[in-house]
């Protein structure tokens, strides 16, 4: 189907279902609830999930299958935002323009960066992308402020001189991206009992693109370039000697991830107009790299669980605050409710990053392959016991046979 | 003229730094092949164990003077440290004064501790993972640590001066002959970068004219080759994790009278540090010293206002754009071996 | 399906009770019938108090958090009531906002402009915020600003000094309680020549961004005009954490006076370092060399320790007021949590009772009507003074406060002294002062 083979169909399916059904995923907890504080499934972390979703995928297309650790990569979607928020300002506030300008300008800067870099291997390599990617950084956020914003970061003006659209809003407000007259912070609601869902334009469209990101990314690793990139990663010394030279092939898997990591820059505009310098420090780099690594690298939904993993952790356990600890445990007796509360108090809130370092370790100690793997053995965990059960059965009624 | 001397001296200052922290990282790169980005939370941990003792120092207790009167208007608490007590004004104040140069004593065996610890309880069970895996886990340790220290220091740097006979700074350009107030550098720095001095130099040393050295230098060489002449690399290799964490730590400790130490200065540092390392070399100790002074140094001279006139945010960039421009004349930095981390 | 901007839980709690019982999963609820963002319906209000809480300004979020806790206990009734009782408007009862409960959120902005707005936005689209506030930066400032603009909430902003955010990145939903660059350099620069003399040769070095261009063209421009000369000015990269070599070549210069436009860490570290230098030992031109810091906070001074002993600045605020307001508010707070409390405290203190107090005048928490109460709002007895809301850019106008570091201490908390009030009329300028230039504030926006 679509050119996949059924097991890589069955994977890109759940994704698709598991992408459009996320709402109601997300939200598993009614909205009034003391739980109400775990659901994910608003509007703009949604759309977080599925835009770093793409830049991880696109990372893991460069690392997962050449093994080149570029630590530079958020410059390329810190300039696909810029470029896209350049693109409203002077074009029109249709998202599709911006996207694929942040898509071309992210592919060029990294076809530049890439063939200079390319030269190195190994953390020589890793360096070159980083020392790039903090120079773009530490530029855009001094020298060229009057193309970036610098510290405030570029932002839509009232007087934008928009060629094709209105400057201002019938209400004298900066008009926001759209998709042909669909506004991309439209969303709808459904209430069902407490529960409560939201459909956002904007998500469903990243959602979408995610999916065709995906779609393109099994493609790319299930192709014979693909292939290629894999020798690449295994032995490239073997590869020169059978007479075929790589970098074309490598250069090739860092523009197409320099240009997802584009488009993720080009959708966190379209979603939010504001591109800031500080996308592209090399914190941000680190993220898609932590991600990649968090979720498995090498696999193809990895790097999307890493991100969504990350990104939860960010923008949910950070919004607890000792106020919600003592609401939760309010039924236990004074003494025990402050005992409790003084424990967890580190791990929430502020202290978010602690949180975060630990199950960077314990992941990385206790399931070596990353997230997937951890699903591997909870899937293989149930197969066992069916198979197990199966046997048992099997022997049950050998035994009645025999008597 | 006077200037450019100037910046030199800035220069060997700020490389000193680096060097001492890229000397860390690139004997842990080399002896157990380890990319420990946990290496900048060990800097700070040593500057924290000076700020630690300075504290320890002047634990107190309070008497109330009910003469003044606090915020509130309730009388004024007097904080009184223990040590005046116990060792009479003079003597007290002056151990006070002093706590960051007997802070080295406090941190030696501290820092060999949680490096030995670091390195048996963790590190360990990653010599065979790919080097991502070790990426995740130190940079995960790093944060850990980060946080414990910010949930006990606070998040604002604190100051810890240095004793006061080293304030003030030094007329350099006086000896040279120069005018005076031209060429001024500050007495601590001038300690900084002689301390730095002696630990590069005992390092070296250590590892060039002692057995122990020896058989470290033969086993980041041929690991495998050594340990079938049966010799335990691995318990060296330990001591050298050890090592390598009090030398960051030592770093740590000295630079808190420079710039007041906070819980992320660490991170700050750990890019710079690799790049350094890299520019180095992968795998060599002499070309991690020499490319952090060579780096401090065109920093320095990059942040001249004359410089930056002439190429506006050259000082932004400069550290990078040396990097990039070596690595790609020298493909392996300044000194580095064939093989070392290429694949 | 009818279409709606951001959700509102508040809305979604009377549908839900509507469609309660109901088994049949197809209740849209129509939001168009709510005429504005986030209206509250239940019997509470909820705020978004979003602060810095990871990152270098994690201390001063902290501060910020403090004072919003007890903002809110005060709004609800609780506590001594602190600056409400001397609050010139009377409108607030102690009873919440218009008679709703307040409650709160809190997020971490990171001092990040990209994730000071997901927290904002999950604020808003998640918890109903009706008005998002704090912050520690102007980057963040500016752009959360422009996010609520966006969404149609009010942005009340905590510590943001920088020229632009009432200047050429003002909103209409948007509003600054906090003084700004300009300011900063009217009130200092009489100051320093009763201190310093108007013969002198200054030496900038400038942090590299936004921020640091408004105040060094600030104190550039008000120093010059009585009569400094400025030798020098240097930009300095955020990042940078040693400025040796930025501070080393300043006494070769010819200057006799550093001006360290930085904050926050980059101050802290950029004024030890002169100190270390030892500059202000140094006889230059015949006259003392000095240092001045335009922007000081308290928890900058702790940082930088015996480094700030002499050294002149600017502030919003400091405990040690003597007004009636300032008073109530130290009383209230130190009682409440051990200490005195940081200006960016005090900001945030005042910026959430001037929101429930314009909520209260208006009648309504409409953002429109809000803003409508705040633009041109005069009001005494929150520690400044007699405070202006110019209607024009929302900027309030007000005493500022020259300081300087405290030669003797008596805690770890009474670190500068109050050298002047600098009369508002001499820090007051015209809306359309080149310093503002550029950008308007555009129409208040409902979002709904």
């Amino acid at each position: 189907m679509l050119g996949l083979n059924s097991k890589d169909f069955r994977l890109l399916l759940l994704v698709a279902a598991l992408a459009l059904l996320a709402p109601f995923i997300l939200n598993p907890f009614p909205a009034d609830s003391a739980m109400a504080q775990f659901n994910a499934g608003y509007p703009d972390l949604m759309q977080r999930f599925v835009i770093f979703g793409v830049f991880a995928i696109g990372f893991n297309i460069l690392f997962g299958l050449t093994g080149y650790l570029s630590f530079g990569h958020a410059a390329f979607l810190g300039v696909g935002s810029y470029s896209a928020v350049w693109m409203f300002k002077l074009l029109s506030m249709n998202v599709i323009p911006a996207i694929l300008l942040a898509v071309i300008t992210a592919g060029l800067f990294a076809l530049l960066i890439g063939y200079i870099s390319l030269r190195r291997s190994g953390i020589y390599f890793a360096i070159l992308t980083l020392a790039f990617a903090q120079m773009s950084y530490a530029l855009a956020y001094s020298v060229l402020t009057p193309v970036t914003g610098g510290e405030t970061g570029l932002q839509l003006a009232l007087d934008d001189p928009r060629v094709l659209g209105a400057a201002q809003s019938a209400q004298g407000n900066i008009p926001v991206p759209g998709l042909f007259g669909l506004e991309m912070r439209d969303a709808a609601q459904l209430n069902l009992g407490d529960w409560v869902f939201t459909f956002s334009a904007g998500y469903y469209f990243s959602a979408v693109v995610m999916l065709i990101a995906f779609y393109l990314s099994i493609r790319i690793f299930r192709s014979p370039f693909g292939m290629m990139l894999r020798a690449v990663k295994s032995n490239q010394q073997r590869l020169n000697y059978t007479g075929l030279n790589a970098r074309p092939y490598t250069l090739a898997a860092f523009v197409i991830s320099g240009m997802y990591a584009g488009l993720a820059g080009g959708l966190m505009a379209a979603m939010d107009p504001l591109a800031g310098a500080e996308r592209m420090f090399w914190t941000a780099s680190g993220e898609v790299v932590l991600m990649a690594i968090l979720g498995g690298v090498g696999t193809l939904i990895g790097p999307v669980l890493g991100a969504g993993l990350i990104k939860y952790m960010e923008n949910i356990i950070s919004k607890i605050n000792a106020d919600i600890l003592h609401s939760w445990f309010a039924f236990l007796p004074d003494g025990l409710e402050d005992f409790i509360v003084s424990i967890m108090y580190p791990f929430i809130g502020k202290g978010w990053h602690l949180t975060l370092g630990i199950i960077f370790m314990a992941v990385v100690i206790f399931l070596p392959g990353g997230l997937v793997e951890g699903g591997q053995r909870i899937a293989r965990l149930f197969r066992r016991r069916k198979s197990g059960e199966a046997a048992k059965d099997d022997d049950a009624k050998q035994s009645t046979v025999a008597e | 003229m006077d200037a450019i001397i100037l910046q030199i001296l800035n220069g060997l200052d700020k490389g000193s730094a680096y060097a001492l922290i890229a000397l860390g990282l690139t004997l842990i790169f080399g002896t157990l092949g380890v990319v420990n980005f946990a290496h900048g939370a060990l800097f700070m941990i040593g500057a924290f164990c000076a700020v630690t003792l300075s504290k320890l120092l002047n634990a107190s207790y309070t008497t109330i003077d009910e003469s003044r009167t606090d915020f509130l208007g309730n009388p004024l608490k007097v904080e009184q440290p223990y040590v005046i007590d116990w060792f009479g004004p003079e003597v007290g104040a002056a151990i006070i004064d002093w706590s960051v140069p007997l802070a080295i004593l406090f941190a030696i065996p501290v820092m060999i501790l949680i490096g030995v610890i670091m390195e048996r309880g963790l590190i360990k069970h990653f010599y065979n993972r790919p080097h991502a895996d070790q990426i995740l886990v130190t940079f995960g340790l790093a944060i850990v640590l980060q946080e414990i220290i910010k949930f006990y220091f606070g998040a604002n740097p604190i100051p810890t001066p240095a004793p006061d006979a080293f304030t003030g700074s030094f007329d350099f350009g006086q000896v040279i002959g120069f005018d005076a107030n031209q060429i001024i550098y500050p007495y601590w720095r001038l300690v900084y970068f002689a301390f730095a001095a002696v630990i590069i130099g005992a390092v070296f040393a250590f590892l060039q004219f002692t057995t122990f050295g020896m058989v470290v230098r033969a086993g980041m060489a041929d690991r495998e080759t050594v340990q079938l002449l049966g010799i335990n690399i691995d318990r060296r290799f330990t001591i050298m994790f050890g090592l390598a964490a009090a030398v960051a730590g030592l770093a740590g400790v000295m630079y808190v009278p420079i710039n007041p130490p906070n819980y992320h200065m660490g991170m700050d540092f750990l890019v710079l540090s690799f790049v350094v390392v890299v520019v180095g070399g992968m795998g060599s100790l002499p070309g991690a010293v020499a490319a952090g002074f060579l780096l401090g140094i065109l920093e320095s001279f990059a942040s001249m206002g004359a410089v930056i006139d002439l190429l506006p945010g050259i000082n932004q960039i400069i550290i990078y754009l040396v990097a990039i421009i070596i690595l790609l004349t020298r493909p392996r930095g300044l000194m580095g071996r064939k093989g070392v981390m290429e694949e | 399906m009818s279409k709606s901007h951001l959700t509102r839980r508040g809305l979604l709690k009377t549908s839900a009770i509507a469609g309660a019982g109901v088994a049949m999963p197809t209740i849209f609820t129509a939001s168009s019938a709510s005429a504005f963002t986030n209206e509250p319906t239940g019997g509470t209000v909820t705020l978004g108090f979003n602060v810095p809480q990871t990152g270098p300004y994690a201390d001063e979020g902290a501060d910020e958090l403090r004072a919003y806790e007890l903002a809110v206990e005060h709004l609800n009734g609780g506590g001594d009531g602190g600056m409400m009782n001397t609050f010139s408007s009377d409108a607030l009862q102690g009873n919440g906002i218009l008679g709703k409960k307040v409650e709160y959120v809190t997020g971490d902005t990171q001092t990040k402009s990209d994730a000071a707005r997901a927290s904002a936005k999950s604020m808003i689209e998640k918890d109903g915020a009706i008005m998002i506030t704090g912050g520690s930066s102007s980057g963040v400032a500016v752009a959360v600003q422009a996010l609520c603009q966006e969404a149609g909430v009010i942005f009340m902003s905590g510590l943001t000094h920088s020229n632009d955010t009432t200047g050429k990145d003002k909103r209409a939903n948007g509003f600054r309680h906090f003084f700004n660059s300009y300011m900063s350099g009217a009130a200092l620069a009489p100051v320093l020549e009763a201190n310093y003399g108007s013969d002198r040769k200054a030496y900038h070095l400038t942090a590299d961004y936004n921020w640091g261009y408004t105040t060094e063209e600030a104190i550039v421009s008000s120093t010059e005009a009585m009569g400094w000369e400025t030798v020098n000015t240097v930009k300095t990269p955020l990042t940078q954490t040693d400025f040796s070599s930025y501070i080393a070549p300043v006494l070769q210069s010819g200057a006799d006076v550093l001006v360290l436009n930085h904050y926050g860490g980059n101050m802290v570290n950029s004024l030890t370092n002169a100190v270390q230098f030892g500059l202000r030992d140094k006889m230059v031109n015949g006259k003392q060399f000095e240092i001045v810091v335009p922007l000081y906070s308290r928890l900058m001074a702790r940082g930088a320790g015996e480094n700030v002993k002499g050294i002149f600045g600017s502030t919003n605020w400091h405990w040690s007021l003597q007004d009636e307001g300032s008073k109530a508010f130290v009383k209230s707070f130190g009682e409440k949590y051990g200490f005195p409390p940081s200006q960016a405290a005090h900001t945030c203190y005042v910026q959430t009772l001037l929101y429930a107090d314009a909520v209260e005048r208006a009648g309504s928490f409409q953002p429109c009507a809000v803003v409508e109460a705040l633009e041109d709002f005069e009001f005494d007895g929150l520690g400044n003074g007699p405070t202006l809301y110019r209607a024009e850019d929302h900027q309030c106008f007000k005493d500022v406060l020259v300081v300087k570091g405290k030669e003797n201490p008596q805690s770890e908390f009474d670190l500068l002294e109050i050298v002047e009030k600098t009369p508002v009329d001499q820090v007051t300028y015209a809306p359309d002062h080149p310093q503002f230039a550029g950008g308007s504030l555009g129409t208040c926006n409902n979002g709904g």
